[in-house]
């Protein structure tokens, strides 16, 4: 379960199945990936999911920042949470490439989260938030 | 130069107080070492062999005056009075407190400055030719390219925890004055058909595993830049190896799955990427381009120098360069001194350059990839008050590029990776060819010394290159021939066994006795590597 | 004999366990026989240590990795900012 989420609508109460499950043709709503699964793979059946979670088995392996984005990129609008070791200065990121939910193995505080998430007030590059880089604030 | 405005400023600010707050819970031990390492290494902080080490990003090397001075400041005020400028153009300060590190990054965040992304595994500071918007042989100032990629780079959300750190390199001239096809991208700016684009190269490195680079395109428009860059990197993030993290780096993935694979990845990835909308318009590219608008140059500046003054004569032969403006020239300081620490400055001399850029070179220096300093752009009228004032400073050695001008890491002195020293090699080979004299008659000679397989002094690309290694407990010297960090890149060959300390001094000195033997008319020390072989070299150190 | 050493985490020095403390010169390191693991969880966890690990040192207390020796005198090339400039780095 979440520790944190940034959705309004309901969790997902479906099983999670994992990738080789999912991409084994299932009518899975929820599925869990790993850092070497390819995220791509997941692109032709959005529209069936509810919940995608991206796990991080140790927070130095960033390619889950990659598949968050791939996801979001192709539209998908979903529950995208970050599970395993996920850390508290990683949340601003996190949120930047897509996710919306947290699943941390050891909680998040979350005053120090919301301190983390309010404390920059410009980005430079545009990502899958909804982040208006500095670039266009500069040129409108 | 390149002026923060409010935005820039802004996101600066933040760093140092979200950097202040994670120290904060460091130290009230709200979180472990393991968890504030990555932290601390984001925003260029290592804890080294006697104390923390702070690495100051100077974006593509290019400072003012003013910035100069507040690192002097910070030597004296932080540190124990002195800086070390660094092969990726930053600087780094040996003793820096861990509670103290906050209100430093606190004043430097004042004059522009940061420590952002100088270490950990992100896309590093962004490198550029010392030279930029001074050499006529540069179809464009690469600067703004630099700046741009700076931009985009800081605090990307994507490549923050990508396999292994991440160096670009941007130039703009043949000549290859930044090792760009060393950097896990070169780019190479290019006209085609009046249009300035990018020549990318990607997946070059030294390390335990040196390679250079592939052409991965070869033209990048401007309007493309970040899409195929970020195109790249997200190709690397994806695949790039996690499993050994000595196999971690872009060079390794794309030696094993191919450039042309690799080309085809990014290539793909680069039509996707490119619908989202990253690259800002041109207006951005040119509001960046405009700060970096040549100064003021005099039209009828004198185009003559005086070199009644013996000394002065030799030291503009070899430290100063062509400009591209007619009665001006571009003064190279080297950071070299016979016996000295090579890179290092004390903060009084720190200070001295910065009054010299802001009275004779437009409010501008450059740190150089070889650890020395530029002053860009001098009137040739000056050149003769600025040797004395570096004179008087013990910063006028006239030793740029030859066999005394040695690039050298910390080595076993400062660094924790090391295995070997690096300095009193440096030192005993500067002093065993102190002569002025014979360094001239020898000519360019790049030296460079590393003090471990880590390879931070560039040993592979050095026409002579040391490598130090620990041969059971005992400090062991590695020798490399015939490598180059230039436009005539390579990667240099170990010549045979090691050598202790002053063992390798010696055979420095019989290799370069043996290329003056047998080099022609203008060769220079790699050149005629490259014509003999290693055998003759070989026979005169081994016999 | 077996030495303790680690840095202080606000200030970065390089410190050797004396048996009841960290200081900063290697003089005073003490020999923790087999309490070395022990000792530095519990310093660790304190705080009152950084980085630390645990050194081999021959009977005169000069540590036999010579990264440990440079450590404990300070960088060779600075005599001025050593902290012990009578330690041998190499071993004659």
């Amino acid at each position: 379960m979440p520790n944190l989420r940034y959705r309004q609508d309901s969790e997902s109460v479906a099983p999670l199945a994992t990738f080789a499950e999912f991409t084994g043709d299932t009518n899975a709503t929820a599925v869990r990936i790993e850092p070497g699964d390819d995220a791509r793979a997941l692109l032709p059946h959005l529209g069936q999911l509810s919940l995608v979670e991206v796990t991080f088995p140790a927070f130095r392996d960033g390619r889950g920042y990659s598949a968050a984005r791939i996801l979001r990129e192709a539209g998908y609008a979903g529950e995208l949470r970050a599970a395993g070791d996920v850390l508290v200065d990683q949340v601003p990121l996190m949120r930047r490439c897509g996710f919306d939910a947290f699943a941390p193995n050891v909680p998040l505080d979350q005053a120090v989260v919301d301190a983390s998430l309010a404390r920059y007030d410009f980005v430079y590059q545009a990502a899958a938030d909804s982040a208006v880089p500095v670039w266009k604030l500069r040129h409108g | 130069m390149y002026k923060y405005d409010t935005f820039d400023q802004s996101i600066v600010d933040a760093r140092v107080e979200e950097f202040r707050d994670q120290v904060k819970r460091r130290l009230a031990g709200e979180i472990t070492e393991d968890q504030f390492k990555p932290l601390r290494l984001m925003n260029g902080l290592y804890l080294q062999l006697h104390a923390y080490m702070l690495r100051v990003a100077v974006p593509y090397g290019t400072m003012d005056s003013r910035q100069m001075h507040m690192l002097a400041h910070i030597a004296r005020k932080y540190d124990r009075g002195y800086g070390h400028f660094t092969t990726r153009q930053n600087i780094q300060y040996n003793w820096i407190k861990l509670d103290e590190c906050p209100d430093l990054l606190a004043e430097l965040a004042g004059v522009e400055m940061h420590a952002i992304q100088t270490s950990g595994n992100c896309i590093r500071n962004i490198s550029s030719d010392q030279w930029a918007g001074a050499s006529a042989d540069e179809v464009a100032d690469p600067r703004p390219w630099a700046e741009l990629l700076r931009q985009w780079s800081s605090f990307h959300p994507e490549f923050s925890y990508l396999p292994r750190k991440f160096k670009i390199a941007v130039i703009a001239s043949d000549e290859d004055r930044a090792a760009m096809r060393l950097h896990d991208i070169g780019i190479q700016l290019i006209k085609q058909d009046g249009v300035l684009g990018g020549r990318v190269f990607v997946g070059g490195g030294m390390g335990r595993t040196p390679m250079i680079a592939p052409e991965i395109n070869p033209f990048v428009r401007a309007e493309d830049l970040l899409s195929y860059i970020e195109a790249c990197l997200r190709v690397y993030n994806r695949y790039g190896r996690r499993d050994n993290i000595y196999k971690a780096r872009i060079k390794i993935l794309v030696h094993e799955i191919g450039a042309d694979s690799y080309r085809a990845q990014v290539a793909e990835e680069f039509a996707h990427v490119k619908t989202l909308g990253i690259d800002p318009p041109m207006a951005e590219f040119d509001r960046i381009s405009a700060f970096f608008a040549p100064p003021a140059f005099e039209a009828d500046a004198v185009d003559s120098v005086d070199r009644s003054d013996p000394d002065f004569a030799v030291w503009l032969d070899q430290n100063v360069k062509p400009h591209k403006q007619a009665g001006y020239a571009i003064v190279n300081i080297a950071l070299k001194p016979i016996g000295g620490i090579p890179g290092d400055a004390s903060a009084d001399q720190i200070d001295v350059m910065a009054d010299l850029a802001k009275d004779y070179s437009f409010d501008e220096l450059r740190v150089t990839h070889a650890q020395n300093i530029v002053l860009p752009h001098v009137r040739k009228a000056d050149l003769h008050s600025v040797w004395q004032k570096l004179n008087d400073a013990a910063l006028a050695d006239a030793n740029l590029d030859l066999v005394t001008d040695i690039i050298a890491c910390p080595g076993l002195d400062y660094c924790s990776l090391a295995n070997a020293r690096s300095i009193p090699v440096a030192q005993k080979i500067a002093e065993r060819f102190a002569d002025l004299e014979r360094q001239r008659d020898i000519g360019e000679l790049k030296l460079k010394i590393s003090g471990c397989i880590n390879a931070c002094g560039h040993h592979h690309a050095g026409h002579i290159g040391i490598l130090g290694v620990d041969k059971k407990g005992v400090e062991n010297y590695q020798l490399t021939f015939g490598g180059s960090g230039a436009e005539d890149v390579s990667i240099g060959k170990i010549i045979g066994p090691g050598f202790d300390e002053d063992g390798v001094v010696d055979a420095v000195e019989k290799a370069i006795e043996k290329y003056r033997e047998v080099r022609t008319e203008g060769e220079r020390f790699l050149d005629t590597y490259r014509r003999v072989g290693a055998d003759p070299f070989k026979e005169a150190i081994y016999a | 004999m077996n030495l303790l050493t680690g840095n202080d985490l606000a200030s970065g020095d390089v410190v050797w366990w004396n048996g009841k403390g960290w200081s900063r010169q290697i003089g005073d390191a003490a020999d923790v026989g087999d309490r070395g693991a022990i000792i530095l969880a519990a310093e660790e966890a304190a705080r009152r240590v950084n980085a630390s690990y645990e050194i081999e040192a021959d009977t005169s207390g000069l540590p036999l990795h010579i990264k440990d020796r440079v450590r404990a005198a300070g960088p060779t090339v600075r005599a001025d900012l050593s902290v012990n400039p009578s330690i041998q780095i190499v071993k004659g």
